[in-house]
């Protein structure tokens, strides 16, 4: 069953047109890899989808459990079951992270329909979860992000899919600047979401080496906007041997 | 052809005011104290109600409050329980004292239980009682600042007010909640509170003074606080102006401080069309610690201008000033925070910041900080910030769920909460936390 299918995405950000006609379907139970070079538009893609209103969307669509997804606010695409980890995560004085969390949860069961969660249940989901991704208490108080290490704010962003639980995750180079032990912890986070055969992920990624801990069904290649190369995780270490270089001049095989 | 009557406003109006308040207090227990209202009228007058050419008030147009004809409050026997009790703070223990239209309300005060050493006495009272403590104190300190000509109206003018007395060493536990009401009048109405504190060597103190009116009444507050703390003195001083939307409120604060005293503020504004707070601290010993807290929440056409003044007089003393504004739709801020450093005033340690965030493009504020530096052993540090809510921590929010309006909610509390969270009080915390969330969130979540 598809989660998400993209047709023909095209999107631009002032005028510069960085999506050029992406097509890709993730179904339930699978993990999509995107490689490719620096700007080529992985990021974008990832953004688009979670909703980022600084890319204006010029042709094509995106249809998410088969609903329109470009016609969702970003709110509302998260209260859906989309998570986006971010590449680089904000940092935001004065909230503090449980609070969020408690605000987040909330919005996301008003949205289904259900009661808010019980305060008590809540603390106790919170230090489950906490202690996968090797975190303690103080972090509770601490405000969104701030003063965090790059691998804190990266651990943070996995933390926050456990709690939220999506069926569908993007994770936007959340391995870039992660240390092996920090790489390890965010892959265990990711492999236990995918232990579910009703959710997908999107791991897009700059290096081979992520995937040795999250082994992708798919890997893709995306050049200058569009996907050049499809294949299995074999794919992921012939790109790590030889660069992008060879792939560019070969033609795209269709990818249904 | 129809002739106009144009109503009696400004100087004019405030001698007639004068006027009456000489009949009345020249026959009683005040009359020893005359010469000073005279003196201070003399000199309002020679003032004159402050204009944008001032250079302190170029940021705050009182044309409005000019307009109005305000009469001297009456004393009025309006039921206020049903007002008070959204002011008042339910299960907390604070030693109560509520002023209704200028007059003490015995009724609506709870003052039975004073402990040992501290004495609160409503100032009308204190001219006969404690005539030797307000000849040497009551207006003895406040007025030289921006805000002279109101502070001389107020001596000339004032009705009544409160003394608090906190002798040697008494620590006092229980805070004192002193509360300036408005209620509504048929004509618009004026009042001249006035609050002196007297904390002797070593001893401590909490004081929440709050000026609050009945929603939708048109009046004007003037107050003056005077505050003398002794040497090693604490005091924690908490001033919440929460006037009626429609109101005037020119409400000045003057310390003075002695040797390795501590005091600490926070200045919050939320009411009044036009607002104007001056806070001026003498740190005139060595060792003293002087905190400002401020915090403004403006919006429609509200104006709340921010005036402090921190002088340092003394060798290593330390003045700590954040004033956060927050403001919405066509309203508008001004801080202005001079910092005076006297010659021989070394090892001075003075932080002062100005931040504010403007939630609306037709929202303005005009930060102004000040630095007069006449030693050469200093460390002293300002700064201004202005800016809009981040659009990537909006974002950052709703792609965990949360809609824009409670985003920007949450993050103009989370703007907010920097001053809130230093707040000792409980449930002075709850109330200001409660009047974010309605102002800001709308309902949300």
């Amino acid at each position: 069953m598809a989660i998400i299918e993209i047709k023909n995405l095209h999107a631009q950000i002032e005028g510069n047109e960085i999506l050029k006609g992406i097509n890709l379907t993730v179904n339930a139970g699978e993990t999509h890899a995107i490689m490719g070079p620096n700007g080529s538009g992985k990021s974008t893609l990832a953004s688009v989808l979670a909703g980022r209103e600084e890319y204006e969307i010029t042709e094509g669509e995106v249809l998410y459990h088969g609903k329109d997804l470009l016609d969702m606010d970003p709110n509302e695409r998260a209260c859906e079951g989309i998570f986006l980890a971010f590449q680089y995560p904000v940092e935001i004085p004065g909230v503090n992270n449980s609070y969020f969390l408690k605000t987040a949860v909330n919005a996301i069961r008003k949205h289904r329909g259900e009661e808010e969660i019980d305060p008590g249940d809540f603390l106790t989901l919170l230090r489950e979860k906490m202690k996968l991704v090797h975190m303690d208490d103080k972090f509770l108080s601490r405000s969104i992000n701030e003063g965090f290490s790059g691998g804190e704010k990266k651990r943070n962003e996995i933390f926050q899919m456990m709690v939220l639980d999506p069926t569908f995750a993007v994770l936007d180079e959340t391995d870039s600047g992660l240390d092996i032990d920090a790489l390890k912890i965010v892959a265990d986070g990711v492999n236990e979401f995918r232990k579910d055969p009703k959710k997908a992920a999107i791991v897009v990624t700059h290096y081979q080496r992520l995937l040795n801990y999250i082994v992708p069904d798919f890997v893709h290649v995306l050049v200058d906007g569009k996907i050049v190369q499809s294949g299995g995780k074999e794919l992921a270490f012939e790109l790590e041997d030889k660069g992008y270089g060879w792939i560019e001049i070969e033609p795209a095989p269709a990818h249904a | 052809m129809n002739q106009q009557i144009e109503p009696v406003t400004g100087r004019d109006l405030f001698r007639q005011h004068f006027e009456e308040v000489e009949d009345r207090f020249s026959s009683n227990g005040q009359s020893w104290f005359m010469n000073t209202r005279k003196a201070a009228f003399a000199r309002f007058t020679e003032l004159g109600i402050p204009t944008r050419k001032d250079e302190a008030w170029k940021h705050t147009s009182l044309n409005p409050f000019n307009e109005v004809e305000f009469r001297p409050s009456d004393v009025s026997d309006v039921d206020s329980k049903a007002l008070l009790e959204g002011i008042v703070f339910h299960n907390w223990k604070a030693h109560r004292v509520v002023f209704q239209d200028g007059q003490y309300s015995e009724g609506n005060s709870a003052i039975n239980n004073l402990p040992k050493g501290l004495t609160i006495v409503s100032l009308k009272e204190a001219f006969s009682t404690h005539r030797e403590v307000i000849e040497e104190h009551l207006a003895s300190y406040a007025g030289e600042d921006e805000n002279e000509a109101f502070v001389a109206l107020n001596t000339a003018l004032h009705e009544d007010g409160l003394l608090v007395m906190v002798e040697k060493g008494v620590v006092v536990e229980d805070p004192i909640h002193l509360i300036y009401l408005t209620t509504s009048h048929a004509h618009p109405s004026s009042t001249h509170p006035r609050t002196l504190v007297i904390a002797e060597e070593g001893s401590q103190l909490t004081l929440i003074e709050r000026y609050a009116g009945e929603e939708g009444s048109v009046y004007f507050t003037n107050a003056v606080s005077e505050i003398v703390l002794g040497e090693n003195a604490h005091f924690d001083h908490y001033r919440l102006q929460d006037e009626s939307p429609q109101s005037f409120h020119i409400g000045t604060v003057q310390i003075e401080q002695g040797r390795n005293s501590r005091y600490r503020t926070h200045a919050i504004s939320i009411g009044s069309r036009i607002g104007r707070n001056g806070i001026a601290a003498h740190l005139d010993g060595e060792g003293i610690e002087c905190v400002m807290n401020g915090l403004f929440l403006t919006q429609d056409d509200q104006h709340i201008d921010n005036h402090t003044r921190v002088i340092h007089a003394q060798p290593h003393c330390y003045s700590h000033e954040v004033f956060k504004g927050i403001l919405d739709d066509h309203s508008s801020g001004a801080f202005t925070g001079r910092i005076i450093v006297k010659e021989g005033a070394q090892k001075t340690d003075a932080i002062q910041s100005s931040k504010n965030l403007l939630l609306s493009d037709d929202a303005t504020i005009s930060p102004d900080p000040q630095l007069e530096i006449f030693a050469d052993d200093v460390k002293c540090t300002h700064g201004a910030t202005i800016g809009q809510l981040d659009t990537d921590a909006i974002f950052y929010l709703r792609a965990r769920g949360i809609d824009e309006q409670s985003a920007r909610g949450l993050l103009t509390f989370a703007f907010a909460n920097e001053i809130i969270e230093q707040i000792k009080i409980e449930p002075l915390r709850d109330y200001l936390e409660a009047i974010i969330a309605r102002r800001y969130r709308k309902g949300a979540l």
